[in-house]
């Protein structure tokens, strides 16, 4: 890892209350961000995520330890020093009012300005490589209150980078964007982080994506434990199972994802290859079956033989001699439901 | 378009200078404005003595309370914001309310008469302690509250205190006593003369000033708080400036013309729609000419020129304003949008 740039030390967060103790939400974090790296900070709803992004942006005092920058402690910076070396995205949908998505970016010059807010040449050009390096140039002279999520987003982006920080914390950008602009985003992020060597932290729910692009992962566990380390390993490690155990949601080590349990009912074989093997076992897995490989397949319940055709799958389905064929997942699934109620089956899903 | 409200600002001074009672030829206004005297000498004394300083007055108000009120939408982020919306008008009303109760048994005449109750000194005093303390109760506030939508609530409930005292005074005041406040609650550009300019325009022009010298952090406030501070913005600090400076404006024209509703609500509406834009840069000038213009107008227009008659102010503000503003939110129809939150 490249030289950190922020670091936590014995780190406590959470809410300080009138009139009650403070609410820890969790402590002992130690951890750090280098120049140069795009961390996704991933948990279960309620782990704390915005509170811990609050804290190391200087927006929430620290319940304990500390955090530097640069070693100097993060809290006792001046609001405009800080300001210099770190911007933040927040979750919220910012209601700015009337301002072009120039106007809106040069905001991000603020500690740099004079009393009036007046760009310099200097300022105008921070504020149009911002945009630039977001794909937003003609985005600028638009009002901000026309553009969709996705384009309101990168502007944001592109306001937190005019800031010129040496660290970016974003909080959810990807949570109002459909999942084209949310891989798009995520790209960017990594983009910049590597391109212009900043240290980008944000958090996010995806969590197929943060394993497919961050640098590093933070995984931050309900209760309040912080692990950090590479994708792979973290995946190796079975800190997602622990961090996201909750009843009915599986995490796949396999996959990189979640699935939904249900206790699977019957065993489908599937032979076959490509995106329309890929596809079907998806189908079976959602619909309760589980696919089977290898030496499992002969004792299968059933035996799926799936083959491409022009934008869908022909398949071919056997069980106890029986054949049946047809094309395209749904009806596949349909045929499956139906022999299996035939089926004196061998789970509880097995009703009417 | 500033240049266009200057221009518009121009030319309803002149009228409001040359229209009245009597009408005045617009040669011999500026003949009197340079000092050289006109057709008659009973039309210098109108202009010098009545129609200048109420014209000024009017210039003034309604530029400071579009002023304040923009400050107020923006820091509050609130459309429905005003210049009185932490109750400083309700401070200043309770001010004169006592002031007339008090008077009425004994020095009343001579402290506040019914016919001249603006700018007399009893109102203007009064009503300076009545905001005073809504103003001091908020900055006391102001240092404890973090959240803005809290501290608006605050104003909210100052004001209803303030004018539930003010039911109460009234309830045991006569007849002619409440009349005395209903017609200082009409508010008038009228009752200023030089002498009280003196006082009135500088509070005015440095609060404008301080207006002037916040378009950086309220412009960092339109992200809000969260984002303001995270740029840089000691948002308590500025909101201090911001409060102090819109107290200023509200508490003294409201103590020298009464509460005048409606300017300050709606000329930062009326502006954002012209101009198309939030930025402070180009709306705080566009909001100081487009106040006084809106308030000259309605000075115009409540004097009923070639009459003896004169009409409520406030009545004249909003009969005026509101169809104007109506118009202008339906055509751009981006009031919404700009501060839907």
């Amino acid at each position: 890892m490249s030289k950190p740039i922020l670091q936590t030390e014995d780190l406590s967060i959470g809410y300080r209350r009138p009139r009650a103790a403070p609410f820890t939400v969790a402590r002992g974090i130690t951890a750090s961000l280098g120049a140069g790296e795009c961390v996704c900070l991933v948990g279960p709803n309620g782990a704390g995520k915005s509170t811990l992004l609050k804290t190391l942006a200087g927006m929430l005092r620290p319940l304990g330890g500390r955090v530097l920058s640069g070693g100097e402690p993060l809290h006792g910076l001046r609001p405009l020093e800080l300001a210099r070396r770190l911007s933040v995205v927040l979750t919220d949908r910012v209601q700015a009012g009337a301002l072009s998505a120039y106007a809106l970016v040069a905001l991000g010059r603020y500690p740099y300005t004079g009393w009036t807010g007046r760009l310099t040449a200097h300022d105008d050009e921070h504020v149009r490589r911002a945009l630039s390096a977001v794909g937003a140039e003609e985005l600028a002279p638009r009002s901000v209150l026309e553009l969709s999520d996705g384009e309101r987003q990168k502007v944001m982006i592109a306001r937190a980078l005019a800031q010129d920080p040496e660290v970016m914390i974003l909080d959810e950008p990807t949570a109002y964007l459909d999942l084209p602009r949310r891989v798009e985003v995520l790209g960017l992020l990594r983009n910049l982080a590597h391109r212009k060597s900043r240290a980008i932290l944000l958090s996010t729910h995806d969590l197929d994506l943060a394993l497919r692009t961050a640098d590093r992962i933070w995984v931050l566990a309900r209760g309040g434990r912080l692990s950090c380390g590479v994708p792979e390993d973290m995946v190796l490690g079975g800190v997602f199972e622990t961090a996201f155990e909750s009843e009915g949601v599986l995490f796949d080590r396999e996959t990189g994802s979640f699935q939904v349990s249900g206790e699977a009912t019957a065993t489908v074989a599937v032979t076959g290859e490509g995106a329309v093997w890929r596809w079907t076992v998806r189908g079976l897995e959602r619909a309760g079956l589980r696919a089977v490989t290898g030496d499992e397949a002969a004792s299968a319940m059933f035996q799926v033989e799936v083959a491409p055709v022009e934008n869908s799958v022909d398949w071919q389905l056997t069980r106890d001699g029986d054949v049946v064929s047809g094309r395209g997942v749904e009806a596949l699934l349909i045929e499956l439901q139906q022999v299996r109620w035939a089926v004196p089956a061998s789970g509880s899903h097995s009703s009417p | 378009m500033i240049g266009l409200l200057f221009g518009a600002l121009c030319l309803v001074f002149a009228l409001d200078l040359a229209l009245g009672s009597v009408r005045i030829p617009l040669g011999d206004i500026i003949s009197v404005l340079f000092g050289n005297g006109a057709g008659k000498e009973s039309w210098e004394q109108i202009v010098m003595a009545y129609r200048l300083p109420r014209a000024l007055t009017a210039m003034l108000g309604g530029a400071g309370l579009s002023v304040a009120g923009l400050q107020m939408q923006t820091l509050f982020r609130n459309p429905l914001a005003g210049p009185f919306v932490l109750g400083i008008n309700a401070g200043a009303s309770l001010g004169v309310a006592a002031a007339v109760l008090a008077a009425g048994g004994l020095a009343g005449a001579g402290l506040i008469s019914g016919l001249s109750v603006f700018g007399s000194l009893g109102a203007v005093v009064s009503a300076t302690l009545g905001s005073a303390l809504v103003f001091g109760m908020i900055m006391l506030v102001s240092r404890r509250v973090e959240s803005n939508m809290t501290l608006l609530i605050l104003g909210l409930m100052f004001g209803h205190t303030a004018g539930a005292a003010v039911s109460v005074l009234l309830h045991f005041s006569a007849a002619e006593q409440i009349r005395v406040y209903v017609a200082w609650t009409f508010g008038s550009f009228a009752g200023v003369g030089w002498s009280q300019l003196q006082v009135l325009a500088p509070a005015v022009l440095a609060g404008l000033a301080a207006a002037f010298l916040l378009v950086k952090p309220l412009n960092a406030l339109l992200l809000g708080e969260a984002y303001a501070r995270s740029m840089g913005l000691t948002v308590r600090r500025a909101r201090l400036a911001v409060l102090a400076g819109t107290s200023l404006l509200a508490g003294a024209i409201t103590a020298f013309c009464g509460p005048i509703a409606f300017l300050g609500v709606a000329v930062p509406h009326l502006c954002r729609g012209l101009l198309d834009t939030s930025d402070h840069r180009l709306l705080v000038p566009a909001v100081t000419l487009a106040g006084g213009v809106l308030a000259l107008t309605a000075d115009l227009v409540a004097q009923l020129p070639g009459s003896q008659a004169v009409l409520p102010l406030n009545a004249v503000t909003s009969l005026i304003g509101a169809p104007v503003i109506i118009w202008v939110i339906l055509q751009r129809a981006n009031l919404r949008s700009t501060f839907a939150s």
